[in-house]
C-alpha cells in the first residue's frame, strides 16, 4: 500500500510500525509465543532475578514476568484497539450524519455531543464502573460511552469541509444516492483525519486502562495486565524497584509508538504534500510560478 | 423542458433562533426549451449561485416549483443524468483523490454500459474535448486550469445530459483559453443537442454562446432578451450593465 | 521623463527546487506612467512583482539590480525595506478578503499601518482613511471601518486598498490583478478609481492581469510574459494593433474574438448564433 511505502520513508516512523505490528502479532499469539503458564505460581522463586529459564524474572508471587506481558497484551494493548474501533465507528457514523446532512441532524446530535462532553471523562467513567461493577469489560464499556461524543465532533468537523465540495454537489446534481456519495467521497477523504486522531486517542486509552487497573478497577488478579502488573510491584516498589521496570517500559514503549506513529501518519497523509494547487486564480499563479 | 414557476428562496440569518430571514430569490418565474441556451446574468449578491442550485434539485425552493420534463426536479430519481453541471472552481470540482479515469467513471456507471464500452466511452469523451487519451491517469492537482475545465466538461456531458448546468464555468480562466472552452461547449451544444443554463457575470461570453440571457438582480428578474436584441434592452440596470463592459 | 523603477537582470528562482521562476527580465517603469505586465497564469507575473517589494517567501531566491528612485532595493536591510513599503511602493493585491487581518475590522489594519509611516493617533488615521474612503465612492466610512473583512464585498474591500493608496501617497502602486475577482460592475468602478488615483498622485503605476481589457483602458506601456521570459514589450496601442511576437498576437486575437462578438451582437446584426 502507498501509504506504507510512504511511512517506511520516516525512520521513526518504520521502527515504531515495527513495533506495534510486533506487540499486537505476540499479543494475538500469545499462547505460542509465552514460555510459560502467566498464572502459574511458583512461590520458591518469589522476587528471583533474570535468569535463563524466566528471562525477566519472577513477580511476588514468582509467576514468569515475560509471560505475563505477553499475556497483558490483550487486555491492555488488543481489547482498548477494539474499544477504540466501536467508540471510533459511533462516534464516525454520528459525525458523518451531521456534517453531511446539516440542518436539525446536525444540531441535534450537537447537542447530544455537548451534552456527553460537558461531564467529566474521568468521573464519568468511574461513575459507570462503580453502577456496573469493576473489570475490564466495564471499563471498556465506560470509555465507549464517554468517548463517542468527542470523536463525532471532530469528524463533524472534517466531513463539513469537505460535504462542502464541488465533487460532492456534482454527484448530488447527477442524482448519486447519499450514502453513495458518502462512502464514494466523503469517507475515503475523511479517512486520514480519522486515522490521525485515532491513532493519537489509542495511546491515551491504553493509559487510561492501565490507570484503571493501577487502581482495581480493571482486569482482576490473577489475569496478567500490565497496569496491574504495576500496581502489584508497587507494594515493593522500594525493595525490588526492578520489578516495575518491564510492565512500565511496555507502556511507555507502546504509547510512544503510537504517538510516533500517529504524527508520522499526519504528516504521510497529508495533501498538501502532494503539491496541491491552491484554489484562487490568481494566487494560482504565483503557485503554479512557484511549483512548475 | 425546463420550467421555473414563482420560486422563492430565503436563508436564515446567523444564530439557532434567529427569525429574521434573508431573502435570496423572489417570485423568479421563467423556462428553458430542449437545446437552448440561457444566460443568466447576475452581480455578486443577485442570487444566480442559489438559483444554480436550486435548478439542479441540490436545494428544495421555499416556495415555487422547478420542473423538467413534467417532473419536480429535486426528486433524485427524476433527474438522474438528465441533467449535469460544471463549477467555478475547477481545482475542487474534481475529487482530489481521483484520477481522471476514476472521475469520468462516476457519472458513465450510470449509464449501464458494459466496462469495454464504458473504456471506449471515456476514450471518446476526452477525443471531444481536445485531450490527449494519455490525461486518463493524471490527478487533478497535475492539471492546468483549461484542462481540469475540460474534465469537468467530458465528465457533465458523460451522462448525455439534456441539461447542463455552467455556474460560472469560465470565470477563473485566462481570455484565451476562455476563448477555447466555450467554442468547446459551443461544439459540444451542437453535437448533443443538449440545453445549457449558462450562470455568469461576464455579459461578453455569455454573449458568445447563448441564444437568450436573463439578468438577474437583488433576486428579481430585471430582464429576459435575446442575444441578438441586446442594444434593445428596456430596464437601465441592463443598460448601466452593458456600458460597464470594459472592452 | 526619469524612471522611477529600473530592473535589469532580474532573475528568481526557487531553491527547494532549483526551478528558475524567472531567467532575467529587464524592464523600466517611467516616473507617472503606467507599465502593464500581461500574461496567463504561471507567466511569472505576480511573482516578478513580489520580488520588486522583495516579499516572496524565503525559498525563492532573487538576484539581480532593482532601482527603485535610484536606490538599489536588493541592498537594503530588512528594516529600510520595511519603510520602502507602503510608503513609497504601494500594493493592491487581488483578492480584498484576504489581504485584510479575518479577525480584526478594516479599522484597526488601516490605524496600524498609518500608525507605522505616519505615526499618527487613532483620530488623525481615521479623519484621513474617512475623507479618501469618500472620494472612492463609499458610503458611510466610518461604519466601515467598523466592520470584518468578510461583512464586505471584495469590490469595497478593492477601493479600501485604494483608499489607504490615497493616504499613503506613494510613488509607485504595483495592482496586482486587482479587478479578477470582481464582477462587471466593480470591476468598471475600480478600474475608474485607479485611473484617479493616478491622476490625483501622480504616481507611477505596474498593473499585472491577465485581462487585456483593463489592460488596454489603463497602461501606457505593455510588457508580456510567457513562462518567466518576457517576450514583447511597447506602447500599449502598438500591442494591439501590430504585435509583433505570435504569443501576443494569440492573447489579442483571443480578446477581440470575444469583443467583436458582443460589439456585433450589441450592434443587433443578424439573427442566430453568429460565427466568428
Amino acid at each position: 500500500m502507498k501509504l506504507i511505502q510512504q511511512l517506511w520513508k520516516d525512520k521513526l516512523a518504520a521502527l515504531s510500525l515495527t513495533v506495534i505490528g510486533a506487540i499486537v502479532i505476540a499479543g494475538i499469539f500469545a499462547p505460542f509465543l509465552a514460555p510459560h503458564d502467566p498464572e502459574e505460581v511458583h512461590m520458591e522463586l518469589r522476587f528471583a532475578p533474570a535468569s535463563w529459564e524466566y528471562l525477566l524474572g519472577n513477580d511476588h508471587l514468582g509467576r514468569c514476568i515475560l509471560s505475563r506481558l505477553i499475556y497483558g497484551i490483550r487486555p491492555s494493548v488488543l481489547y482498548v484497539f477494539a474499544a477504540l474501533a466501536a467508540s471510533v465507528c459511533i462516534g464516525a457514523l454520528l459525525g458523518f450524519a451531521a456534517g453531511y446532512f446539516r440542518g436539525k441532524t446536525d444540531a441535534v446530535v450537537m447537542r447530544v455531543c455537548d451534552v456527553m462532553l460537558s461531564f467529566p471523562g474521568y468521573v464519568m467513567s468511574l461513575a459507570v464502573i462503580g453502577m456496573l461493577g469493576a473489570g475490564l469489560e466495564n471499563i471498556l464499556i465506560a470509555f465507549v460511552l464517554m468517548k463517542w461524543a468527542w470523536f463525532a465532533r471532530v469528524i463533524r468537523a472534517s466531513v463539513l469541509q469537505y460535504a462542502e465540495s464541488d465533487y460532492v454537489k456534482f454527484s448530488k446534481a447527477l442524482g448519486l444516492s447519499h450514502i453513495r456519495i458518502m462512502a464514494k467521497h466523503i469517507v475515503p477523504v475523511a479517512l486520514p483525519d480519522i486515522a490521525v486522531i485515532s491513532s493519537s486517542s489509542f495511546g491515551t486509552m491504553i493509559l487510561q486502562v492501565s490507570g484503571f487497573s493501577f487502581l482495581g478497577l480493571g482486569i482482576q488478579a490473577p489475569h496478567a495486565e500490565w497496569g496491574m502488573m504495576l500496581s502489584e510491584a508497587r507494594a515493593v516498589m522500594f525493595s525490588r524497584p526492578e520489578l516495575m521496570l518491564a510492565p512500565g517500559l511496555a507502556i511507555v514503549i507502546v504509547v510512544s509508538s503510537m504517538n510516533f506513529l500517529s504524527d508520522a501518519l499526519q504528516v504521510a497523509l497529508d495533501p498538501k504534500l502532494k503539491s496541491r494547487r491552491v484554489s484562487q486564480p490568481g494566487a494560482a499563479a504565483s503557485a503554479e510560478a512557484l511549483t512548475r | 423542458m425546463l420550467s421555473v414557476d414563482r420560486v422563492e428562496k430565503s436563508y436564515k440569518k446567523a444564530g439557532m433562533f434567529s427569525r429574521e430571514r434573508q431573502r435570496v430569490l423572489r417570485s423568479i418565474s421563467f423556462a428553458c426549451g430542449p437545446g437552448e441556451c440561457l444566460g443568466i446574468i447576475g452581480e455578486s449578491g443577485s442570487g444566480k449561485s442559489t438559483l444554480g442550485r436550486l435548478l439542479l434539485g441540490i436545494e428544495k425552493p421555499d416556495r415555487g416549483t422547478i420542473t423538467f420534463d413534467g417532473r419536480r426536479v429535486d426528486e433524485r430519481r427524476a433527474r438522474r443524468g438528465k441533467i449535469s453541471a460544471v463549477f467555478q472552481d475547477y481545482t475542487a470540482s474534481i475529487n482530489p483523490f481521483y484520477t481522471v479515469e476514476k472521475a469520468l467513471l462516476e457519472p458513465l456507471k450510470l449509464r449501464g454500459l458494459s466496462r469495454r464500452e464504458r473504456h471506449s466511452a471515456i476514450d471518446l469523451l476526452l477525443h471531444q474535448v481536445g485531450l490527449d487519451l494519455s490525461y486518463r491517469g493524471k490527478y487533478p492537482h497535475e492539471l492546468s486550469g483549461g484542462e481540469a475545465q475540460r474534465v469537468c466538461i467530458a465528465r457533465a456531458v458523460a451522462t448525455e445530459p439534456k441539461l447542463i448546468v455552467l455556474d460560472e464555468a469560465v470565470s477563473s480562466l485566462d481570455g484565451s483559453v476562455q476563448l477555447q472552452v466555450l467554442e468547446l461547449l459551443r461544439s459540444l451544444r451542437q453535437l448533443y443537442g443538449m440545453s445549457y443554463i449558462f450562470i455568469t457575470h461576464d455579459i461578453r461570453a455569455a454573449a458568445y454562446i447563448c441564444d437568450r440571457v436573463m439578468i438577474l438582480r437583488s433576486g428579481q428578474i430585471e430582464e429576459i432578451v435575446a442575444v441578438e436584441q441586446l442594444k434593445d434592452v428596456q430596464s437601465a440596470y441592463a443598460r448601466k450593465l452593458l456600458e460597464m463592459v470594459v472592452l | 521623463m526619469t524612471n522611477i523603477l529600473e530592473v535589469s537582470d532580474l532573475r528568481i528562482w526557487d531553491s527547494d527546487t532549483g526551478h528558475v521562476i524567472v531567467p532575467g527580465s529587464s524592464f523600466q517603469v517611467r516616473q507617472g506612467s503606467c507599465l502593464a505586465i500581461v500574461g496567463e497564469s504561471g507567466s511569472g507575473k505576480s511573482v516578478t512583482c513580489r520580488a520588486v517589494m522583495r516579499l516572496n517567501k524565503a525559498s525563492i531566491r532573487q538576484s539581480g539590480s532593482i532601482r527603485f528612485d535610484g536606490v538599489d532595493v536588493s541592498e537594503l536591510s530588512e528594516q529600510d525595506m520595511r519603510k520602502l513599503r507602503g510608503k513609497r511602493m504601494c500594493m493592491i493585491l487581488q483578492h480584498g478578503m484576504r489581504a485584510f487581518d479575518p479577525s480584526r475590522v478594516i479599522g484597526v489594519h488601516l490605524r496600524e499601518t498609518l500608525k507605522q509611516h505616519y505615526g499618527w493617533s487613532r483620530s488623525e488615521s481615521d479623519a484621513s482613511m474617512v475623507m479618501a474612503m469618500r472620494s472612492v465612492m463609499l458610503k458611510d466610512p466610518a461604519a466601515i471601518l467598523n466592520q470584518y473583512p468578510h461583512q464586505l464585498s471584495g469590490g469595497m474591500l478593492q477601493r479600501i486598498m485604494i483608499a489607504l493608496a490615497i493616504v499613503l501617497e506613494p510613488d509607485m502602486i504595483i495592482a496586482d490583478e486587482p479587478t479578477t475577482a470582481l464582477d462587471t460592475i466593480s470591476q468598471f468602478e475600480v478600474v475608474e478609481q485607479l485611473a484617479q488615483l493616478r491622476d490625483r498622485l501622480g504616481c507611477a503605476m505596474i498593473l499585472v492581469s491577465h485581462d487585456l481589457g483593463i489592460v488596454r483602458t489603463m497602461a501606457d506601456e505593455v510588457i508580456v510574459m510567457k513562462a518567466g521570459v518576457i517576450v514583447e514589450r511597447g506602447a500599449t496601442e502598438a500591442i494591439f494593433s501590430e504585435a509583433r511576437h505570435a504569443y501576443t498576437r494569440y492573447l489579442v486575437s483571443s480578446k477581440l474574438a470575444l469583443d467583436r462578438h458582443f460589439q456585433r451582437m450589441m450592434e443587433g446584426v443578424g439573427g442566430g448564433v453568429a460565427e466568428r
